[in-house]
């Protein structure tokens, strides 16, 4: 049975449509900008929402100030698609799927008065989600690492393939506070300045955060399809890529297998800028032979979304698939893995059928899907 | 036909069963750090990177350890085509509180990376797949409670597909002192009760006997 992307959104400070963000991406303009935080004295280079722009958002839906920040980002976003696809949550053939690395963080740091600190804990965050939506069944969570929000389009395809669900949502959120901006600081992980990418002079990655959510449905919705996924372990290192791409390598090789094809259009790769993970993707994609693809990241344009990662770059994905669009890499000038990538110097218009959709994360976790039109 | 549960081990209250059979138990007045690593001597697992982990992986190895080594398949298994499968309630968020203690007082501002990078549940994958050289498919969710309809479900797709043969499968659960541990072993190879030694069918009424 094929399953077909339908509805999507992206929520980033570059827009609360997925039609504001990619006019945006075809401006080149990028969410990521040095700022400073009220805890450090440091310049962070990030992609924060404005509270005000969240706030105006969130107050054209709804009047009721009990969310969260994240969980704010998370219902604009999944009402959009149900405005637009008329999803109906209270049906048990449909299921939300929700993938975070950290969800409500901001509980722990002490950010909210009138907010029950049990929100921190996953499950109460998406029931809370789902409680907004009448959800009939309750919310599934997924939270594995930067992988999550491929995972969970992988996941959704698989359920509505064995007939578990005839629709799912996924929608993909994480913020950027703190916790993660201290922490990718003490991994010395961070550039100062916007990330590049692939870039010979890459020097890290930017945090980012955004909400973005995807229909998957077992009817033709669309003339966009997800035909094969899978994950893969490095079995290598918790937190530093492996060197021969054994992970990705797998995971890509099976889904292309699984999808009895070798044509891949373009690629959208998972390119957090640190000078491991792009060397890694480069041995893998050269491994699968795929170098010579026209490939891109997102992450010049957003920074690192986390959770909402793989979501975010999927509907991106999907549109360019609709719209015959290869998007321009931001960030990259020069060519800095040991294996050369075709990586997308130029946003242009060019006929293209299928995308190959990666991500890697900490915990030695690979994601691979194919994204064909029909 | 169904795949075949080919172990499982369980570790609460101090106490741990393999297969059904209880084959350790602490004092109640043990706490849980010092539970763990009796439980690692006893066990003889030797494996000095145990001592960096946070509780959540300590005891998630410990488990897997356990439902690896006691059963016919897993030495003899296809390594990248095992996949471990994952759930519990509380994610990362032990390590998470801890990590937030490096952070909160500024005149003792010490973020850590080998604290940090614990603050990710799925990182009890990644130490499980680097013990036992698992490459395969991954998956961690995060349920109120042990789903085993959902764990059940998830991993009978991912048995049918041919890059899966084998799955390690469980909860793994730890936020402060409460914890908990199911972790079950699965293989595709249809259940077959006159087969000698543990095995169970895979099915979501075994798994909840089992985990009960």
């Amino acid at each position: 049975m094929a399953v077909y992307f339908g509805a999507d959104n992206i929520i980033s400070p570059l827009g609360f449509t997925t039609a504001q963000n990619l006019e945006a991406l075809i401006q080149g303009r990028t969410a990521v900008h040095k700022q400073r935080f009220a805890f450090s004295d440091s310049v962070f280079c990030c992609s924060k929402i404005e509270e005000i722009q969240l706030n105006d958002g969130f107050s054209a839906i709804s009047n009721n100030p009990a969310f969260t920040q994240l969980e704010k980002m998370c219902i604009i976003s999944i009402q959009d698609v149900v405005s637009h696809s008329g999803i109906d949550f209270n049906n048990k053939e449909n299921l939300l799927i929700v993938s975070t690395t950290k969800g409500n963080i901001d509980i722990l740091e002490g950010a909210y008065k009138n907010i029950d600190s049990k929100r921190a804990y996953l499950p109460v965050f998406a029931k809370t989600i789902g409680g907004y939506f009448g959800c009939a069944n309750t919310p599934l969570v997924i939270s594995n690492a930067c992988i999550s929000g491929l995972l969970a389009v992988i996941a959704a395809m698989r359920f509505i393939e064995n007939g578990s669900f005839k629709n799912i949502v996924v929608c993909g959120a994480d913020i950027v506070t703190e916790f993660t901006l201290s922490g990718f600081k003490s991994f010395n992980a961070m550039s100062e300045e916007p990330s590049k990418p692939f870039d010979k002079n890459r020097a890290g990655i930017n945090l980012g955060e955004a909400a973005s959510s995807i229909l998957l449905s077992s009817d033709k919705i669309s003339a966009v399809k997800i035909s094969a996924g899978n994950s893969a372990n490095d079995a290598n290192h918790i937190s530093g890529p492996s060197r021969n791409a054994d992970g990705l390598y797998l995971a890509v090789k099976r889904t292309l297998e699984d999808a009895k094809t070798a044509s891949v259009d373009f690629i959208s790769a998972h390119g957090t800028a640190t000078e491991f993970n792009d060397e890694m993707e480069s041995v893998a994609f050269s491994r699968a032979q795929l170098n010579h693809v026209p490939l891109n990241s997102m992450k010049g344009y957003y920074g690192h979304t986390l959770g909402a990662a793989g979501v975010l770059e999927s509907v991106i994905a999907v549109n360019a698939l609709t719209s015959n669009t290869l998007f321009q890499s931001k960030g990259f000038e020069l060519q800095g893995t040991t294996n050369e990538l075709n990586v997308i110097k130029k946003t242009e218009q060019k006929t293209i059928n299928s995308c190959l959709k990666t991500s890697s994360g900490f915990g030695g976790c690979n994601a691979a899907a194919l994204f064909e039109k029909v | 036909m169904e795949p075949t549960i080919l172990s499982y081990c369980k570790i609460k209250n101090n106490t741990v069963w393999l297969n059904g059979d209880e084959i350790y138990i602490d004092n109640k007045s043990v706490d849980f750090d010092a539970f763990l690593v009796n439980l690692y001597r006893h066990i003889n697992l030797n494996y000095p990177k145990f001592f960096k982990m946070d509780n959540l992986c300590k005891l998630g190895m410990l488990a897997a350890e356990m439902a690896i080594r006691n059963n016919s398949k897993s030495d003899n298994c296809e390594k990248d085509k095992t996949a471990v499968f994952i759930s519990n309630n509380s994610s990362s968020l032990d390590t998470d509180r801890n990590h937030i203690k490096t952070i909160e007082d500024k005149s003792q501002y010490f973020p850590s990376p080998s604290v940090f990078v614990y603050t990710l549940p799925n990182i009890i994958i990644g130490e499980i797949s680097i013990k036992h050289k698992l490459a395969g498919e991954n998956a961690f969710f995060v349920t109120e409670k042990f789903d085993e309809k959902l764990m059940h479900s998830y991993t009978s797709i991912a048995l049918q597909n041919k890059h899966t043969a084998d799955a390690v499968c469980g909860w793994i659960n730890v936020d402060g002192k409460e914890y908990e541990a199911f972790v079950y072993y699965v293989e595709k190879s249809n259940f077959n009760p006159l087969i000698k030694g543990f095995n169970m069918p895979h099915n979501p009424e075994t798994i909840s006997r089992l985990y009960n």
